[in-house]
């Protein structure tokens, strides 16, 4: 079965429509297999070969990928979510009641979304403590680890931009709460606190507001800034090896 | 190495033998430090390696998705203020620092600069080689006394005892430290090897970790102390 399966599919990857979409054959040489990653635009950014090192769990525990990839769950979950959404008082909170009891498997997606966020928030802290411990910022990495620091910031801020839009009590208080802290920002604090919440409470202007940062100039600025995250990473070298993995193999 | 791993190098359909056409020194930028040791093809050790936790991550998170339903409460009314009103957990360490300093030292100041601190370390260029904190025992040593005395009395006045603890638990680990740094291998003598930047960011993440746990599940109506296994009336 398994074998019948793999010649199957060997034959699919001789065929001319298989090589026109994947712009290359079997990868079964290091030439085609270095194809299949430079050749794609999904994974062009990955270097084609990795250290052995850099490829234990202990290196990296994932952490930056598995950031990626719960971005991804957001992002899928998030356009979903958008369709069942009125950015609008009192609407959005509507909304959320209908995602409960109307829409079909609409608080399971709820869920995922929510687990999802506070999972990202937690995995890029703990990515970024990783890395500070394994030396991943020293040079040549320097701008990389700023990029990261940033990154951080953009998933916080997401994070806390999608709190507020359930529209109920939890997410109305901690926003004020959040908000009230600019105002102690010498000078610039109320202006920059009415600029955020277009006018000077929590109401329907502050959630249209979030919601615009939270559904499309946040997760912008945050691809762009990890596709040059990916990019770098390669760029300088791959990750960063301590003398210490060496031990024992070699 | 094992048999079923494709290694890098030369395979039977290289077009030609690559030869050197530029020598890259150590002043230009593209550096690598390091041995590279042996390497592996991406494809396709790194992506099914990725693949395998990306679905062991999404299976866990569609199980947690399914049995564990987001919280929604009453519809927001600004003139019903919860007591104690709390912001995301992320955000309740600083909370719990607002309950300490003024408004501008804890919600402007004291983000302001971790913020700052976090992005000048790759280029703040002292001890890059990481050496290591009691390298210079009897130097350093004085120094250590002045600053976690002076950080502890300022704690103190200001009553910030949740900040106080994590700090005063470091320092001691890093006290204790010293005193076996010249033993046998260790726990304590792997922790007196670590550099001075090894040991702020470990203090900075215990007194973070301790604010945000205390104002997670220790704070009750008007931020006093509560204990999360006794029910209150809130």
């Amino acid at each position: 079965m398994a074998t019948s399966f793999q010649s199957v599919l060997q034959n699919l990857r001789e065929t001319k429509v298989w090589k026109s979409i994947f712009r290359r054959g079997p990868a079964n040489t290091n030439r085609t297999r270095s194809l299949a990653v430079f050749g794609n635009l999904f994974l062009h950014w990955l270097p084609v070969k990795v250290r052995e090192k850099s490829l234990r769990v202990r290196a990296s525990y994932y952490l930056g990928s598995i950031s990626f990839l719960l971005f991804i769950v957001l992002f899928v979950t998030g356009i979903l979510l958008m369709f069942y959404y009125h950015p609008a008082t009192p609407h959005a909170y509507r909304d959320m009641k209908d995602l409960r009891f109307v829409v079909s498997n609409g608080v399971f997606l709820r869920n995922l979304h929510r687990l999802a966020a506070h999972l990202m928030v937690f995995a890029v802290f703990w990515h970024m403590f990783h890395v500070f411990y394994r030396g991943g910022y020293k040079p040549p990495h320097e701008f990389n680890w700023v990029i990261g620091v940033v990154l951080l910031l953009i998933t916080l801020f997401l994070s806390y931009t999608g709190y507020l839009l359930p529209w109920d009590q939890l997410a109305f208080w901690a926003v004020t709460v959040g908000t009230n802290i600019i105002s102690a920002m010498p000078f610039v604090g109320d202006k920059i606190r009415f600029l955020l919440l277009g006018g000077n409470i929590v109401g329907e202007n502050a959630l249209l507001r979030f919601y615009v940062l939270h559904v499309v100039i946040l997760p912008l600025v945050a691809f762009l800034l990890i596709g040059i995250h990916f990019w770098r990473v390669q760029k300088d070298g791959g990750l960063t090896v301590k003398p210490k993995d060496d031990d024992g193999k070699e | 190495m094992e048999k079923n791993k494709i290694e890098t190098g030369l395979s039977s359909d290289a077009k030609k033998e690559p030869r050197r056409v530029v020598f890259v020194t150590k002043k230009a930028s593209a550096k690598v430090v390091g041995e590279p040791g042996p390497q592996l093809m991406t494809y396709p050790h790194l992506l099914i390696r990725e693949a395998i936790a990306f679905q062991v991550l999404v299976i866990a998170m569609v199980l947690v998705a399914l049995l564990w339903d987001a919280p929604l409460e009453q519809l927001a009314n600004p003139l019903l203020t919860p007591n104690p009103a709390k912001a995301p957990w992320y955000f309740l360490g600083l909370q719990e620092l607002l309950h300490f300093f003024p408004p501008f030292v804890a919600g402007i100041l004291i983000p302001t600069l971790v913020v700052i601190a976090l992005v000048v370390i790759p280029y703040f260029n002292v001890n890059v080689e990481g050496e290591a904190i009691w390298s210079r025992p009897a130097q350093n040593l004085r120094i250590v006394l002045v600053t976690v005395f002076l950080l502890l009395a300022f704690l103190a006045v200001f009553h910030a005892w949740t900040i106080f603890l994590p700090t005063a638990l470091v320092a001691a680990l890093l006290l204790f430290s010293y005193t076996a740094r010249a033993g046998e291998n260790g726990l304590l003598q792997a922790l007196a090897r670590k550099p001075v930047s090894w040991w702020v960011m470990t203090w900075f993440i215990a007194v973070a970790l301790c604010l945000t746990v205390v104002g997670t599940f220790f704070r009750g109506p008007g931020w006093s102390w509560v204990w999360p296994w006794r029910t209150h009336v809130g």
